[in-house]
């Protein structure tokens, strides 16, 4: 694609909760007062107001889903493939808005935000949010564009945890959700592997309890990117797209450098993650969801904390995700069945492990796009 | 036998005697319900919310696209996505013969289904019986073209095998519709040798699970 054929998208801000009144409650008993969320939009509302998209991001996405900033952007947004013009979310049919999650560091309100009552940043002085606190402020904002349901809502991982807290929270204003490569309750190995990834952070010595200023614990951030970052491959993507293939020489260096492509990936990865995140973020968000856990509202039981949702739904897992593995999807499916409602459920046969949801595009894009058109008619039909 | 087209989707003779037996808006479960054109017919005559289980990741594609609900699972595993009686009535064209275990899977049925209308394929069939008489060879024909080799149907059975094994579990035959094509009257009087196949349906519901 050269530069003149670049889509490009605004980034907005939608601000809330300066008064008493409107604050946002949290699910920690505590309050947020002046909260920002940013966020992008595609395509047009339609005027009965029914084609609105609502895609998720996950830990480490943000509200720039698809399109460029500005002509000089290398990269555009993180599901591009997925949303545009003749895309599977396709924006000449659907008014798709994305906005970065609460507690994040893209433009939305988060630990390094200012403090209105302060005047000073949050850091860890800010509330720990959970996925329905980021669900609340995504419902702001959807009062404040005027819709009153969704068409769809659709995301990855903690993505997808979020479409499955708006199924549930806000059952009237969800027509369907599509959760994909995701889990009802993060697993003590997915707990475990959070905990290391900010024990990596605490461990930097710019770490400063949070209140890093000049120079930030990128040392501490990165190493937590790589350590999570093998968690989203699969041994055989890795196997597949580095082998035991040395990056520089042809030899073993018979120290502790990196010798391997692998080990010079993650630390690309690693280096490029600090560019665009913050390591106070990444514990509010990584906290938010070690505390997901839908069926423990309701004693355990999961089909019951899925009793208030009337959506249609589609499920997408991949065969070689072993960080939100297939069966957890399949309980999301037989909790969902055991409530009546209309469920699809597909594992996807990929290799990519948990990254496969950003990845095999052909594939789900294909059943996103099919389930969105007959979603669309169905509302046509019955209005 | 040539699969006629009902609003845009092709049905097979058996699936048109099978949706006779359906209630209107009723909640039906087709077991391999293949790219969901049945179930969309289904809906579309008789608005039944039906559900599908399939286990081939393109027909599942197939069946979002016809707007079928449909879940990947598999018909040698316990059809754990079901609990017992959650649909007014279980489907299975043309399918017990591919199974691994279609004792078990008839329980299942019975299980999760209040009744069950099932088509068999018949190897009773007179064209079945003369090819390995006179020809001495495992029979092909238009509903099993495959060589005895590569076929997918692993437990091929008679109509009369079909009774036995519901007798034995304990299923009860409500009813019987053989398939016709060419000999009618022959087929309604002796099915197991002239129907090439034949719809049963099945008390199953509560009393079967005690």
């Amino acid at each position: 694609m050269n530069s003149s054929e670049k889509r490009l998208v605004e980034p907005r801000d939608f601000y809330f909760g300066d008064g008493e009144e409107s604050a946002l409650e949290l699910d920690c008993g505590r309050k947020l007062y002046g909260v920002n969320l940013r966020y992008e939009t595609y395509g047009r509302l339609d005027a009965s107001r029914t084609n609105a998209v609502l895609v998720l991001h996950a830990l480490s996405g943000d509200a720039h889903v698809a399109d460029y900033h500005t002509m000089q952007d290398r990269k555009p947004g993180w599901w591009d493939e997925m949303v545009g013009p003749g895309r599977p979310i396709d924006t000449e049919k659907y008014f798709v808005v994305c906005s970065n999650v609460l507690g994040g560091c893209s433009g939305s309100t988060g630990p390094r935000s200012i403090n209105p009552q302060t005047g000073k940043r949050y850091n860890l002085t800010f509330p720990v949010i959970t996925i329905r606190d980021m669900v609340r402020a995504q419902k702001r904002l959807m009062e404040h564009l005027k819709i009153d349901r969704w068409l769809a809502v659709i995301g990855g991982s903690m993505g997808g945890m979020q479409a499955l807290e708006w199924a549930i929270t806000y059952p009237e204003c969800v027509r369907s959700a599509v959760p994909i490569a995701t889990t009802s309750q993060l697993s003590p190995q997915s707990i475990a592997f959070d905990w290391v990834g900010r024990e990596a952070i605490k461990n930097d010595p710019h770490w400063a309890g949070g209140d890093y200023e000049e120079s930030a614990p990128n040392q501490g951030l990165a190493t937590a990117r790589m350590l999570a970052h093998i968690t989203y491959l699969s041994d055989e993507s890795m196997k597949n797209k580095f082998g035991r293939e040395l990056q520089e020489s042809e030899h073993y260096s018979f120290a502790f450098q990196r010798d391997f492509a692998v080990e010079s990936y993650l630390e690309y990865q690693g280096r490029r993650f600090v560019e665009r995140f913050d390591a106070d973020s990444y514990f509010y968000i990584t906290r938010a969801m070690d505390y997901f856990d839908l069926a423990a509202r309701a004693d355990g039981n999961l089909a019951a904390a899925f009793r208030p949702a009337q959506a249609e739904f589609l499920v997408v897992s991949f065969s070689s995700d072993w960080l939100f593995p297939a069966a957890q999807s399949e309980a999301i499916v037989r909790a969902l069945l055991r409530n009546k409602l209309r469920v699809t459920y597909c594992e996807i046969a990929s290799g990519y492990g948990h990254d496969a949801f950003l990845l095999e595009i052909e594939t789900l894009g294909g059943m996103v796009r099919d389930f969105l058109r007959n979603q669309l008619r169905e509302v046509h039909r019955a209005g | 036998m040539p699969d006629e087209l009902f609003f845009g989707y092709q049905v097979r003779p058996d699936q048109a005697v099978i949706a006779e037996h359906l209630e209107p808006g009723s909640r039906v479960l087709d077991l391999g319900c293949g790219d969901g054109s049945f179930l969309a017919y289904l809906r579309e005559l008789k608005g039944i919310r039906g559900m599908g289980i399939e286990i081939s990741q393109s027909k599942i594609a197939e069946c979002i696209a016809h707007g079928v609900p449909v879940i990947q699972g598999n018909l040698d595993a316990p059809l754990t996505f079901a609990d017992d009686d959650s649909f007014d009535c279980v489907v299975l064209s043309h399918t017990l013969q591919e199974t691994r275990n279609p004792d078990l899977l008839l329980r299942e049925i019975a299980r999760v289904g209040r009744k069950a209308v099932i088509s068999f394929l018949n190897f009773g069939h007179l064209s079945c019986r003369l090819q390995l008489l006179l020809h001495g060879r495992m029979p092909v024909t238009g509903s099993m073209p495959y060589s005895w080799y590569s076929t997918p149907n692993i437990h091929l059975g008679t109509l009369k095998d079909f009774r036995e094994l519901c007798a034995k579990l304990q299923l009860e035959i409500l009813r019987e519709t053989p398939i016709v094509h060419d000999f009618s009257g022959l087929a309604n009087l002796w099915p197991n040798l002239f129907a090439p196949s034949c719809v049963f349906e099945l008390a199953s519901g509560a009393d079967n699970h005690s």
